[in-house]
């Protein structure tokens, strides 16, 4: 095919800025969906992306326009998936700026916008939703003007939901995306940059060809996971998949080559030919690096082999996920499990429970700390049951991070108290226009976990967004707190936290427990410790009665069920420290840390 | 007994190929208790088969009564009864001949024990003195609280205290007067603790009121105020009772009464010696009997077996001939070895010591081989029970 003729883009977008509507108008514009199989969110596949309008696995479509092939590629719409936008825009030309007029830029659009130049994209901006009442297009198309130079006057005004001007954006990619630029002679590379399980086909990856061709049967050498597989098909999607003998320079489709395992295939991977291999793979291939970690457990134990089953089944799917066996005196057996953010966290839980039918309980989410002991080594710890003893610790690193928060004016002050509550630090601030504003701090990954982004939207009636990137390690005061059950600690509460909110945690976790645990037949001390030294105690009282009044010829029967049922529940009470624990008490004082 | 006795019992086809177990009750006691669900008013926190509107059913329930207890000693295999227990409901609901015709349908052995449950207000004379002369041994009144605040918590209206005040005296001491006259050997009373209105002051006031008596109850009940399932109380969470106020109430009434000679027999049961119920021995030693009346229980031999639960249909099933039994229970090897130990280690007889090896040491007395609980460990029976050990026990 002539690459002249080609035009690969993807849309950045917000949540809810009409991303999905977009491509739908496009399938439907060219005639790539017969109009009786169309449906809304066309694109996303997962129930999940449709009731969140959020994309989480990257799609990709060949439509043609005016006697051009155009490759839509979908990019995954949330912060954590940053890594597969990367890949997403990497695979592409151009990029179309997708803006709700009502709204404004939003963080994570401007991130993603910021990447999309990094990698010398086209930007095709266009402000969607202006037959909204409350579209403010004069005033948005000058905020994007000013933070990314785009000149306010190239910038479209669309309607993704009526259609309107979409034929003249699909004009304007074709006018001004580039190109690609590979060449057929040139020894093969294609990157790979989504990957997903079908069970009958084992994994098929999405695949943009740089250089050189692919073709149906040959031997491809995967370059950074080291394997060799044979081509069993490759296609296009259309967005149906339509199986073709060769891809070549500058084209996006799909490749399904027997394998197994998607941890095999990742995103960035590239594909050469095993016969003449590339001489250097693409650049910008990361290993996936999970940030957020906790133990996720069956509520009933008989569970935990489909748990794994599913985790196994799951990671088929998502190589960037990890996990391994754990065990909690208060929970049972289990999982640890590393996550990219807390949405992704979130997902796979919720993908978990209802793919799987399980019911699980997870523990708070932790961060990898870092802490470096007294006799010069270094310990990576992601449970906080891991952290050694204090006194062979010197200090104690947490990753940071940059967000970049994009809020209305309005709602400086509360955003600002918000982030100094949360130990960050204020590292620029600038004024969009007169209404909007860029905060950008470095805060510790620990304190964004714990519902920095709920708190953030509930402060700004939603209207701030957030992005973010790692921003390596740095040393804070940081203790574990302990949480004991009859001077036993219950694994599951441990938790790393800074010094200085260490009491209130402990005073929050021990009023909860001693409303949780039921009383016992003594006196039980709930203490929140740190090391040797108890910050928090609260005592569930001894109960002083459980007992039927009455026991006559009536009564037996009747009594002897419930003493029956009695003694089968306390088989079923964990047993800490000599304290009968209902499971629930911990799940519970788990959820009401949610 | 067993078998002819298990066929008027409604067996099941299972239950008939059941290779019958020799009896275990020999000459061992053998009880009756007889059912009487009639009351004036319902108290606000009774879940009991009774009720205040079927007046007009009496003459044909007493029929009824005496011929389940025909038929039941017409299969020819039961032993007479050594005691006998009218409860309810209202026993002095009714009229004293009816109550005198149930009994003497039934078969007594020589020194029987028979006790009926008594309203204060139905307490005259000559109620007591048909009763007496008809065989009754034992009188159990249910006065529930001496004040009338608490009484008005507990939703129970009394009209015996006006003819206590024609007396002079307080209505324990009528009662302990009438049946000084009638002569009765025993007699017991039922309080209730923990309602909402009383004070601890109250507790040691109507505690001292009947202990310190020159002829004190020989026999007392004290109930801790239960919130049951559909009644008018449970409906009503400002009358809740505190486990914990229960708690010292009981406590306080468990060291007072043994101070005055009182034994502690079971949890909610004191005796002068002498006087404990043999009636209710028989309920806590999984020992023999035959309930009669709508509502009522049987046990024989690990089986369980009940009645109809309203007196029109237990009525209508004795009139047509078929079975009053609305449901049974045989009890596996391992139930019955459960529910002996349960039911006794609420009693001062306790358990053998292997059958309690985790209890705490502060709640439990060990001697000569036997777990029995201390007032603290009584008051957390439900607990020591679920740590029950069977099969180790024998």
């Amino acid at each position: 095919m002539d690459t002249a003729l080609i035009r690969n883009f993807s849309i950045i977008s917000h949540v809810d800025h009409g991303k999905s509507t977009l491509s739908d108008r496009i399938l439907e514009l060219t005639g790539a969906v017969d109009p009786r199989f169309m449906r809304e969110q066309y694109l996303d596949s997962m129930d999940l992306e449709r009731e969140r309008g959020i994309t989480i696995k990257a799609q990709n479509v060949r439509v043609v326009h005016r006697g051009h092939v155009l490759h839509l590629i979908d990019t995954p719409g949330h912060v954590d998936f940053g890594y597969e936008v990367s890949r997403s825009l990497a695979a592409c030309e151009g990029a179309v700026l997708l803006v709700d007029a009502s709204q404004g830029i939003q963080a994570q659009t401007l991130a993603n916008c910021y990447q999309a130049m990094e990698h010398d994209l086209e930007i095709v901006a266009a402000l969607n939703k202006i037959d909204l009442l409350a579209a403010d297009p004069e005033r948005c198309a000058a905020e994007i003007e000013k933070v990314l130079g785009l000149p306010a006057d190239e910038i479209l005004r669309i309607s993704a939901k009526t259609g309107d001007g979409v034929g003249t954006l699909l004009d304007a990619v074709i006018e001004r995306v580039p190109p690609p630029s590979g060449r057929r002679t040139s020894a093969t590379r294609a990157l790979i940059f989504d990957s997903s399980y079908d069970q009958y086909r084992g994994v098929v990856s999405s695949i943009r060809v740089f250089d050189g061709t692919i073709s149906t049967g040959e031997r491809l050498r995967f370059m950074q996971a080291g394997a060799v597989h044979d081509v069993e098909e490759i296609g296009v999607r259309t967005p149906d998949s339509v199986a073709v003998d060769e891809l070549g320079p500058g084209e996006v489709g799909y490749l399904i080559a027997g394998i197994k395992n998607v941890g095999e295939a990742r995103s960035g991977e590239t594909v050469t030919r095993a016969s003449a291999p590339a001489a250097e793979p693409l650049a910008g291939y990361r290993d996936p690096k999970p940030m957020v970690f906790c133990g996720i457990y069956p509520i009933d134990g008989d569970q935990l082999p489909f748990l794994r089953d599913a985790l196994d089944r799951l990671k088929l799917n998502d190589s960037s996920f990890t996990f391994e066996p754990e065990s909690s005196r208060a929970l049972g057996f289990g999982f640890r499990c590393g996550f990219l953010g807390l949405l992704h966290m979130e997902i796979v839980r919720e993908r978990l429970e209802r793919e799987f039918d399980l019911s699980l309980i997870a523990t708070a989410p932790s961060v990898a700390y870092r802490a470096y002991l007294t006799d010069g080594s270094d310990v990576d710890v992601d449970n906080p049951v891991d952290l050694p003893e204090a006194s062979r610790i010197d200090h104690v690193d947490e990753p940071m991070l940059d967000i970049t928060i994009l809020t209305p004016a309005q709602y400086t002050g509360t955003v600002m108290e918000l982030c100094q509550a949360r130990r960050a630090e204020l590292s620029r601030m600038e004024y969009l226009s007169p209404e909007r504003l860029e905060l950008v701090y470095r805060i510790p990954l620990a304190e964004v976990v714990k519902d920095f982004f709920d708190q953030l939207k509930s402060r700004t009636k939603g209207y701030a967004s957030l992005d973010y990137e790692p921003a390596g390690y740095s040393t804070a005061n940081l203790v574990r707190v302990d949480l004991l059950i009859n001077h036993v600690p219950v694994d599951a509460f441990s938790t790393i936290v800074h010094r200085s909110s260490a009491d209130n945690y402990g005073r929050r976790m021990t009023e909860k427990l001693r409303e949780l645990i039921p009383r016992q037949l003594f006196d039980v001390p709930i203490q929140a410790a740190i090391g040797g030294r108890v910050v928090a105690r609260e005592t569930v009282k001894a109960k002083r009665k459980d007992v039927l009044a009455k026991c006559y010829g009536g009564d037996i029967t009747r009594k002897r069920k419930l003493l029956e049922r009695q003694k089968e529940g306390k088989k079923k009470m964990k047993n800490i420290g000599r304290v009968e624990v209902p499971q629930e008490a911990f799940i519970s004082a788990l959820r009401l840390e949610d | 007994m067993t078998a002819g006795y298990a066929a008027y019992a409604q067996p099941s086809a299972r239950e008939m190929r059941r290779q019958v177990p020799t009896s275990r009750s020999g000459g061992s006691p053998f009880g009756v208790y007889v059912h009487i669900p009639f009351c004036r008013e319902r108290c606000d926190y009774c879940a009991f088969a009774t009720y205040s509107d079927r007046d007009h059913l009496m003459r044909s329930y007493v029929e009824a009564c005496v011929e389940e207890i025909e038929r039941a000693y017409g299969s020819g295999d039961l032993p007479p009864a050594s005691s006998v227990f009218f409860g309810g409901g209202t026993p002095s609901r009714l009229p004293p001949e009816d109550l005198v015709t149930i009994l003497r349908a039934i078969p007594l052995k020589e020194g029987a024990e028979v006790t009926v449950e008594c309203n204060p207000e139905d307490a005259q004379i000559e109620r007591l003195s048909v009763y007496a002369s008809a065989g009754v041994t034992r009188m159990s009144f249910g006065v529930e609280s001496t004040l009338e605040h608490v009484l008005a918590t507990l939703g129970r209206t009394s009209s015996a205290s006006e003819r206590a005040d024609e007396t002079g005296g307080s209505v324990p001491e009528m009662l302990a007067d009438d049946v000084r006259q009638v002569g009765f050997k025993s007699w017991n009373l039922d309080l209730i603790y923990g309602a909402a209105s009383e004070t601890h002051e109250d507790w040691h006031d109507v505690l001292v009121g009947v202990v310190s008596m020159s002829c004190p109850p020989p026999h007392l009940s004290l109930y801790a105020l239960t919130v049951e399932l559909g009644t008018p109380l449970a409906s009503d969470p400002s009358r809740y009772p505190d486990d914990d106020v229960q708690a010292e109430r009981y406590e306080y009434a468990s060291a007072f009464l043994s101070a005055h000679g009182y034994v502690w027999e079971e949890i909610s049961n004191w005796a002068l010696p002498g006087h404990a119920c043999r009636h209710n021995d028989l309920y806590w030693s999984q020992g023999n009997y035959l309930g009669v009346g709508s509502g009522a229980h049987s046990h024989v031999d690990g089986r369980r077996w009940w009645n109809m639960r309203t007196p029109e249909r237990y009525i209508r099933a004795i009139k047509t001939g078929s079975s009053p039994v609305a449901g049974e229970e045989t009890l596996s090897e391992a139930e019955r070895e459960f529910e002996e130990l349960a039911l006794s280690l609420r009693t001062r007889r306790g358990v053998p010591e292997s059958a309690l090896p985790t209890a705490p040491a502060d709640l439990v007395l060990r001697e000569g081989g036997r777990a029995v609980l201390n007032v603290r460990g009584r008051l957390v029976a439900n607990d020591l029970t679920a740590r029950l050990v069977t099969g180790a026990a024998l």
